[in-house]
């Protein structure tokens, strides 16, 4: 009704997120200062003079108050500093710039998979809302909720790679293809196609299209449930009775009438379900060597590498506000009631 | 004894409760995949409460020449994995791992969770503003990374993984106990039971709280599948259950390593997990139906 209502609302909301996001640094903060590992003694060695400790403590700055400490991480942070990495003596930033487009392509196929698969299946289940389809379509949702993802990589390779060969095994691409496309946007699959190397392409494909379907599933299920919800609370309504006793075609009542409000939520959710397979493709990553910020973060982990394993919480969670930014806003913006 | 369930005028409120335990019950009933879901965890608690007595090797016994005998050996029904143990004792020993993980996180997360959110919904005004900004960072956050890094700070362990799961699941229940009991407050038989002199604390404990469980009956079960996923991942990682523990995610991890000459290792305790948590989550999914029918 008022259009001005939707920049303020919008500001508002990234305040809050503002606000959300410095509490999940003062989270990461107090994580950092749990470790066991004091890293003024791992700098001087425990042999060491208490002096020479001091000193180390000093210049690492842990010898000040713990609010300053944190205004200073916070500083670095917001620059985009998360400290070295000690696994790979390459600054944290730099590390995740290279690993994090690996990850994007799988989680943005993924999220493919899922909505193509996701949102027809939702309607169709609502549309036969109790019969056998309606039934099938929650079995394998709940599935695709219980089956540990890790496990189901698993078995992917076991099935698809190993026994029937019909696509390719871990990693991201074979070795004799390695390096013959200068990375541009760092996804393969793009990259290629720029380059047109195809046969570098259908390698990469061959290599992607497992992994992302495992994750996609994941997203699948999640979103066939909830275009489920979305699209009865929709058919229910009185205009889609009104549209069908104008004589409207079924599929236009409900493509063209339904499902086009039902999308509103539905952006929403899809957007959410995104930073969902960030996180799922950390244990994806892991099964089929994939070297994402999943694998890069499970190897810090294992060897205490903690400015690591802070940075790459960081961004994580720094992609789960800013994709809870864009949710609302586009829930705003495709919303006419709300707007 | 129906008759007496379905009185039109129960005699006693023990009566009238009973008799609504009876109409759900009646409900779950006419849903055969929540009864399938039951039947499952009921299997799991049975299989925790016996398991190592039913199992037919000791767990940690290694034999070596009997190493990576495929299902179906005599005495080895689900074939034995790399170091030659039974995996059928194992997965047998481990339920109780699994249940002990998913009761104690429930133990930690649900009073927690309820306090907080009960809390916040009653006092309103600043105490809510507050405890929800706080519940909305721990949301924020997704859940596996936060876990990880959490381990990764206290160091691995069963405990360890047990508490970071906890510190992340809570939030979700403050919500929907805040939401409840946004609803409850303004209710007249709240405004009655003040101005009989009940205090706060006791508005919320007696009456407020009760009315938010079937909600968070329903999220706590639904939850409990995450639960044994996220614990199973960690296990893993190798940041859970240390070996030789027959956690079965750390069966996994290590059938993983003879994935593709040895299929089973790794297969038989996924599968454990994946009906456990399957059971939970079609148990949580007719109990919603019963107990909280506004849900689509």
């Amino acid at each position: 009704m008022r259009p001005a209502r939707l920049p303020g609302a919008v500001a508002r909301r990234t305040l809050e997120l503002a606000a959300t996001f410095l509490g999940l640094l003062a989270v990461t903060f107090v994580i950092g200062r749990l470790v066991p590992i004091d890293p003024a003694l791992a700098l001087v060695g425990d042999r060491a003079s208490a002096s020479a400790h001091a000193q180390a403590l000093h210049e690492l700055g842990l010898d000040q108050p713990l609010w300053r400490q944190f205004l200073g991480y916070l500083g670095q942070v917001l620059q985009g500093d998360f400290g070295v990495s000690r696994l790979t003596s390459n600054p944290v930033a730099e590390d995740i710039a290279r690993v994090f487009p690996a990850t994007v392509e799988l989680a943005t196929l993924a999220t493919l998979i899922g909505v193509l698969g996701g949102v027809p299946l939702g309607v169709i289940a609502a549309l036969r809302q109790g019969t056998w389809v309606d039934h099938a379509v929650r079995v394998a949702s709940l599935v695709g909720y219980s089956v540990p993802v890790f496990w189901f990589g698993l078995m992917g390779l076991l099935v698809f790679y190993a026994r029937l060969d019909w696509v390719a095994g871990p990693g991201r691409l074979d070795l004799a293809y390695e390096g013959l496309v200068e990375p541009r946007s760092g996804l393969l699959l793009l990259d290629a196609l720029l380059a047109g190397e195809w046969a570098v392409l259908v390698d990469a494909w061959r290599h992607i299209v497992l992994p992302a379907s495992i994750l996609g599933y994941f997203s699948m299920a999640y979103l066939a449930r909830m275009t489920r919800a979305f699209m009865l609370e929709q058919l229910h309504q009185e205009y889609v009775l009104t549209a069908r006793v104008k004589g409207l075609a079924e599929w236009r009542v409900v493509l063209r009438h339904a499902l086009a409000n039902a999308a509103v939520p539905l952006v929403t959710v899809i957007a959410l379900s995104f930073g969902h397979l960030l996180e799922g493709s950390v244990l994806t990553e892991i099964v089929f060597a994939w070297p994402g910020l999943g694998s890069y973060l499970t190897q810090a982990l294992m060897s205490a590498d903690m400015n690591a394993v802070l940075g790459g919480t960081v961004v994580i969670g720094a992609i789960f506000v800013g994709l809870n930014l864009l949710a609302d806003v586009l829930y705003r913006w495709l919303d006419p009631r709300v707007r | 004894m129906r008759a007496w369930l379905l009185a039109e005028e129960p005699a006693s409120p023990w009566q009238a409760r009973l008799g609504r335990l009876y109409l759900g019950w009646r409900r779950l009933c006419s849903n055969p995949l929540a009864l399938l879901g039951l039947a499952l965890v009921l299997l799991l608690m049975l299989l925790a409460a016996i398991g190592p007595w039913l199992a037919p090797h000791d767990p940690a016994a290694q034999v070596l020449e009997l190493r990576l005998r495929p299902p179906l050996t005599p005495g080895y029904w689900l074939g034995t994995d790399e170091l030659g143990r039974d995996i059928l004792s194992r997965l047998l020993c481990g339920a109780r791992i699994t249940l002990g993980i998913v009761l104690l996180t429930v133990a930690i997360v649900v009073p927690l969770g309820l306090a907080i959110g009960t809390v916040a919904g009653y006092a309103g005004g600043w105490v809510d503003t507050v405890l929800m900004r706080l519940t909305d960072i721990f949301l924020a956050f997704p859940r596996l990374i936060l876990a990880l890094a959490l381990v990764a700070a206290l160091g691995p362990g069963i405990d360890n993984a047990v508490l970071a799961i906890a510190l992340t699941a809570w939030p979700a229940y403050a919500r929907l106990a805040r939401a409840e009991t946004l609803l409850l407050r303004r209710a007249d038989y709240i405004a009655a039971v003040r101005l009989a002199g009940a205090s706060h604390a006791r508005i919320v404990v007696r009456h407020v709280l009760p009315l938010c469980l079937p909600s968070v009956i329903v999220r706590a079960t639904l939850e409990m599948a995450g639960v044994i996923v996220t614990a199973a991942g960690l296990g893993f990682l190798g940041l859970g259950a240390q070996p030789p523990s027959p956690e079965w995610g750390l069966m996994i991890a290590s059938g993983r390593k003879v994935l593709l000459d040895s299929w089973w290792v790794a297969t038989m305790p996924g599968l454990a997990i994946f009906l456990v948590s399957l059971g939970f989550n079609l148990l949580g999914d007719g109990l919603r139906d019963v107990l909280d029918p506004r849900q689509p």
